[in-house]
């Protein structure tokens, strides 16, 4: 889910912290956290290890705070494509280092290439004698992923709306723990092993002691952004790591495609879980589990105050939002300075309300991102073009979305148009592009 | 095969390519999707009103520059990944300089499609078709003359010699002249990157 904030007057609540929309335009907050799939060691792999699931499925619906009201059109929509060109370059940097580092992994170590059981998501197996029932196989394991994942979104809107805050919580925490900690332990372990690298157990002990812990601070109290933002995309790709490892081939593919089909459902549709819960949000002045996004830019207020959650009701936001809630334990780096001076020619407005506001990306988005160009790279005969090929085509999908984000001012979806692009450019590069380009290079064919 | 001959060849490759991303398009990205995005002289006016408003001419050398790295990228790609893995060049009676054909050959791919870029949008924008044919037959020339592929030297040679050919015509459409070179050899343009880096 891509939220995109505009960073715009001070009526403008929508900010990285908050899922705070402006009385004046009340567009929902597609949220990533409803599409949570099983975590904390609900699941078990048929591996037999205790592997928590933790579908991160941040819904990739961008979503924008629009409402500006009392601007120009003119000067709105000339700001609106600055701050969306300025968001294009803010989320292909992490998006393109998150592919990187899967791509990376995928290319050196073996561990993840390596077939070695299924997910218990994912019980059909792949191994079959005749294609059709590899491909019903493959479907079966579709539907069951993606009943998983609307259950568990159902669920957590459910939950968001009966106020069960503290379970949610601890559902994240415990999700954040397993990842950075025990798959950050097996990533060492496997990457150690790769390059023949002997690591004693105390060192060990102690990097990923440090590593998870100052993680867990950075992610769901303060740190710094950028500190943030690593960690992020580190445990998205880890998350990443995790699906190429044990989804079987076609039902990656498959399940790439419906993940797709879902998050334009899921967030676009009145009824749609995804945006009932932006809409929850909404209604309460809250944000949206902020550890399951990420954010590009920092919101930087001053006078921050704290806003206690029963004295909600008021869509008339103060001029000075309060930020701080009872969220806060959802490390939104909290830095009470200004960021940037006001926008050109609006001169009424008060320069210390002026935020940095940002993009919002769902993590999910990230993750299936990394999955799409991981398998590319993973399957087949490791080409590089059929690899690039699909990175390419995520980015430009991405641009896409982030384009009609700065059109519609509304929740979207992040995964449909790259994730198709993606799919229409590996199997293109694949099978007609691949041959074709290897014949021309050992031949030292130039076109 | 050593890592010395992969980024070698990486980045004789790529080098110049990278080289002309990082200093003329990695600085100014909002310039560039502006451009892309088709609202150049409002949207520029709005981040910086002495900013010039960017030409077709710059949308070409983006474009081309795009088009150039996208096909060296796909040509070469493999064979990088190749050169870093076992084996002796050559080892069946071909060319032991491979390596280094495949990548002076993409390099003046890429550069190639820099200036073809300049010079057919040129040639669409004044509408003189005799340009793009004349980027066609060349583009055409070029990838033939690959077939000679075991005697590197007369096809790089003649490829080397086109791409300086389109280079100077392509600086000549894109407004340069002697006159403006001289100034910025001798860092004299005010106008020029090395004079002030803001102001282009």
């Amino acid at each position: 889910m891509l939220t995109f904030m505009a960073s715009d007057s001070e009526e403008e609540v929508c900010d990285e912290r908050t899922s705070l929309m402006s009385a004046e335009s009340p567009t929902p907050h597609s949220c990533q956290e409803g599409r949570r799939g099983p975590e904390d060691g609900e699941g078990a792999t048929q591996w037999g290890n205790q592997d928590s699931e933790e579908d991160c499925e941040e819904d990739p619906d961008p979503y924008a705070c629009s409402g500006t009201p009392g601007r120009p059109p003119g000067l709105e929509e000339e700001l609106t494509l600055k701050y969306g060109a300025k968001h294009v370059i803010m989320l292909f940097v992490p998006v393109t280092l998150c592919m990187v580092v899967v791509v990376a992994t995928i290319k050196s170590v073996r561990f993840y290439t390596e077939k070695n059981g299924q997910l218990i998501y994912t019980p059909f197996t792949e191994d079959t004698p005749s294609v059709g029932q590899r491909l019903l196989n493959s479907v079966l394991n579709t539907l069951i992923m993606i009943s998983v994942i609307v259950v568990m979104t159902i669920f957590l809107v459910v939950l968001y709306k009966y106020r069960c805050y503290k379970f949610i919580h601890g559902w994240l925490i415990m999700s954040s723990l397993m990842l950075l900690f025990l798959f950050t332990y097996i990533y060492l372990g496997e990457v150690l092993k790769t390059y023949n690298v002997a690591m004693d157990y105390p060192t060990l002990f102690l990097t990923v002691w440090n590593f998870g812990a100052v993680g867990m601070v950075c992610i769901h109290w303060k740190g710094p952004l950028a500190l943030q933002q690593a960690y992020l995309i580190m445990i998205s790709a880890l998350m990443a790591l995790v699906f190429i490892k044990y989804l079987p081939e076609w039902s990656a593919w498959v399940i790439l495609g419906a993940i797709s089909v879902y998050d334009l459902v899921a967030v676009l549709c009145p009824k749609g879980p995804l945006r009932m819960l932006v809409e929850t949000a909404q209604e309460r002045n809250e944000p949206i589990f902020p550890a399951l996004i990420y954010s590009s830019a920092m919101v930087w207020t001053v006078g921050m105050a704290k806003l206690d959650p029963s004295s909600q009701g008021a869509l008339q936001l103060p001029y000075a939002p309060e930020m701080e809630d009872s969220y806060d334990s959802f490390g939104e780096p909290s830095h009470p300075e200004v960021l940037e001076p006001t926008l050109p020619g609006y001169p009424g407005e008060e320069l210390e309300e002026e935020e940095e506001r940002g993009v919002k990306l769902g993590l999910g988005d990230f993750i299936f991102y990394s999955v799409l160009v991981g398998k590319a790279a993973a399957t087949g005969s490791g080409d590089w073009n059929t690899t690039l090929a699909c990175f390419v085509a995520i980015l430009i999908g991405l641009c896409l979305t982030l384009l009609l984000l700065a059109v519609f001012k509304k929740a979207l979806p992040a995964l449909p148009i790259s994730i198709t692009f993606g799919l229409i450019f590996y199997f293109s590069t694949d099978n007609l592009v691949r041959p074709f380009m290897d014949t021309l290079a050992s031949h030292q064919l130039y076109i | 095969m050593t890592a010395a001959v992969f980024f070698g060849c990486t980045f004789i490759a790529f080098g110049p390519a990278l080289a002309l991303y990082i200093f003329t398009i990695a600085s100014d990205p909002l310039r560039v999707i502006f451009l892309i995005a088709g609202k150049a002289s409002e949207g520029l006016k709005s981040i910086n009103p002495d900013d010039t408003v960017p030409s077709m001419r710059l949308l070409a050398y983006v474009s081309g520059l795009g088009f150039g790295i996208m096909s060296g990228v796909f040509s070469f790609v493999n064979t990088l990944s190749d050169s870093l893995g076992p084996g002796t060049v050559g080892i069946h009676g071909d060319s032991p300089q491979f390596f280094l054909n495949s990548a002076f050959m993409t390099l003046v791919v890429v550069l190639l499609h820099v200036f073809w870029g300049v010079v057919f949008f040129d040639g669409c924008e004044k509408k003189k078709w005799y340009i793009i044919l004349i980027v066609f037959l060349t583009h055409l020339l070029v990838s033939a003359q690959t077939f000679l592929s075991p005697h590197y030297g007369i096809n790089l040679l003649s490829a080397y010699i086109i791409m300086v050919l389109m280079g100077i015509w392509a600086f000549f459409v894109a407004g340069g002249s002697c006159r403006s070179l001289k100034l910025c050899l001798l860092c004299q343009d005010k106008d020029f990157l090395l004079f002030n880096q803001r102001s282009r």
